[in-house]
Parts: structure tokens; C-alpha cells; sequence
């Protein structure tokens, strides 16, 4: 949380000064962790579904796993207001190209999440049509496995992103 | 017109017509397709007016390698017919059709695609299906057919299991 300096207050030195601030709702940190802290509880995914993942990754964002709990229940329309993209499905050779100006037009800081084996590493689709593994043309944070990963699957992968963007606690 | 009769009706132009399970196919030489897709589209009781599909088969190994199949499909009196064409393994090519059908313009791109015939005279003989700058012809029969570069941008990086990860 970010420090709320009032007139007359200063921060606890000790431990009953700390137990103090408490009381009145005060907490001390970082300005990295507050920032992170704030990227962390609204992550805008992008709207990229591109196959059977897809269902699921609505699925998650719907009523029943409700992913506004999480502060990520708008998935942008626009990569350029999202911070998330989620790569729900198979990519072939001709959408990598696409992909990768998604990505690209997605303003910094931004993360990926590959969502299901086909992502991952082409799955089942070991041929000439698909892209064995997304990682071969954007970097990826996070790997959810599954075909597909169920919603809960999904929000656990989310949630370790979570973690990760609140230790990175970076300023850019 | 029912198979049985349009393959009799077809025997006087051309030689052998096969009819097998109700489906009539007829064979032609690639130097003489235009003038047969002209000669059965033009007949008054046959009127092949529309071209459902054009595909192709790689028989590796004998002559001639690949198969063309154009399906035809009358319109006016519901008959189908298939007409191949035999195509050699060096310089496989074949006159286009799309003057004739508009329907072909798009289908011979992707047979040219995913084989690598050439049809001479077509307007736009580019790849329609793969990445403008794919190398090889996929559905050829000494392609591999798994474990594909992802051929990115000029780039090529192997299948997972063979990246050493």
C-alpha cells in the first residue's frame, strides 16, 4: 500500500508505535511494491482466443469463476489497453506474424500466459501447420498445461503471475 | 443425367470414361483440359457450369506422380463428373482454368500451395494458405510430416524436442 503521510504522524520506529499506525489504518512499503501491488490487482487481459482454450478462458471470465475477482474481468478488445495476453489456443504458422504485433502493440509492462499444450509447445499438432510452441515468437511468463487447462487451471496460472509481478516489484 | 447414362453419353469424346460407384470420372491430357472443361461446359445437355473443387493427389514413385481432380457440377440437370489429369514429377504443369471458371483462381493457389503444380496463365499464382515465404510444398508425400521448422520471418526453430531445453 502506498504511504498516506499525514501532518503530526510519523512512521513507528517501534513496535508499539508500528501497532499505533496500524490501528488507524496506516501501512508502510516501497513505492516498487505499491506499484506492482496496483499492476497486479487490475491485469487487463487482451481478447486473443484462438481455439478450444478459448471457451474455457471465458469460462473463467464468466459468472461461475468470475475472474472480477481478481480485478481482470475486462478483456480489452484493443491490445493497447491491455497489460495480459493470454495465448488461448493453437497458433499456426500464418497467425505467428499477427501474434507478434499484438503483442508488440501492447504498451510495457506487459505479460503472456501460453494456455494449453497447443501453445505450449504445438500439443497433439506436431506438423507442418502449426507453430511448435509459442515461445519461439514472444516471451512467456507463464506455461498453463492441460488440453484444455480447466478454468481453475487458468486462474491458478494467473495467480502465480500474480506472485511473480508482486516480487518482480520493478519501476520502468 | 444418371452416371450410368452420362458416361455412355461421354464415351464418344472421351476414351474410357469410369463410372464407380455412381461417380463418373474421365481422363484427359493436361494440354487438352481447357478445350474438355470448354467442350463439357458448352454441350446443351451437359452444362458442367460450375467448378465445386480442384484437388490433387502425390503418388510418389510412379508415372505420373500427381493426380489433378477437378469436380464439375451441372447446375441445371444436378450431374457431377470428375476429370484427372496426370501430371510428371519434373515441371508438373498444367494450363489454368480461371478464364473459364472464377471459382479456380483460388483453388489452383492452393493446390499450387500445398503441392507445388504450376498453372500456366493464372493471374495471381501466389500462396494462399501458408506464410508468403514458406519453403517446400506440404502435402507433397517427401515432406516431413512431423516435427516442422517454425519457419518465422526468415527464421527456422526446431520442434520443442529437438531445441535442447
Amino acid at each position: 500500500m502506498p504511504v498516506q503521510r499525514i501532518e503530526g504522524v510519523h512512521t513507528g520506529q517501534t513496535e508499539g508505535e508500528a501497532e499505533e499506525e496500524a490501528r488507524r489504518g496506516l501501512m508502510t512499503t516501497t513505492l516498487g511494491r505499491a506499484v506492482a501491488w496496483a499492476r497486479k490487482n487490475s491485469m487487463w487481459p487482451a481478447t486473443f482466443g484462438l481455439a478450444c482454450c478459448a471457451i474455457e478462458m471465458m469460462a473463467a471470465g464468466a459468472a461461475d469463476y468470475d475472474l472480477s475477482r481478481w480485478g481482470m474481468e475486462i478483456f480489452r478488445a484493443s491490445p493497447r489497453q491491455a497489460d495480459l495476453m493470454i495465448v488461448a489456443g493453437r497458433v499456426s504458422q500464418k497467425m505467428g506474424p499477427v501474434l507478434r504485433q499484438i503483442y508488440d502493440q501492447m504498451p510495457e509492462p506487459k505479460w503472456v500466459i501460453s494456455m494449453g499444450v497447443c501453445a505450449s509447445t504445438g500439443g497433439m499438432f506436431n506438423n507442418y501447420g502449426l507453430i511448435q510452441g509459442v515461445d519461439t515468437i514472444v516471451p512467456v511468463d507463464i506455461y498453463v498445461p492441460g488440453c484444455p487447462p480447466r478454468p481453475e487451471m487458468l486462474m491458478y496460472g494467473i495467480l502465480r503471475l500474480h506472485h511473480k509481478v508482486q516480487q518482480e516489484a520493478r519501476l520502468k | 443425367m444418371l452416371p450410368a447414362e452420362l458416361a455412355e453419353r461421354l464415351r464418344s469424346r472421351f476414351p474410357e470414361p469410369l463410372e464407380a460407384r455412381g461417380e463418373v470420372t474421365v481422363f484427359v491430357a493436361p494440354e487438352e483440359l481447357q478445350q474438355a472443361l470448354e467442350h463439357l461446359r458448352g454441350e446443351e445437355d451437359l452444362a458442367f457450369d460450375t467448378l465445386s473443387d480442384v484437388t490433387a493427389t502425390d503418388w510418389p514413385g510412379s508415372d505420373p506422380r500427381f493426380w489433378l481432380a477437378y469436380q464439375l457440377r451441372s447446375m441445371r440437370y444436378g450431374h457431377r463428373l470428375r476429370v484427372k489429369v496426370g501430371l510428371p514429377d519434373s515441371d508438373p504443369r498444367v494450363p489454368s482454368v480461371t478464364p473459364m471458371y472464377a471459382t479456380a483462381n483460388w483453388l489452383e493457389r492452393e493446390v499450387f500451395d500445398f503441392f507445388g503444380l504450376i498453372f500456366d496463365g493464372h493471374p495471381d499464382l501466389r500462396r494462399i494458405e501458408m506464410p508468403d515465404g514458406w519453403v517446400g510444398h506440404p502435402l507433397r508425400k517427401d515432406e516431413p510430416l512431423a516435427g516442422v521448422n517454425t519457419q518465422y520471418k526468415g527464421a527456422f526453430i526446431p520442434p520443442p524436442d529437438q531445441r535442447g531445453l
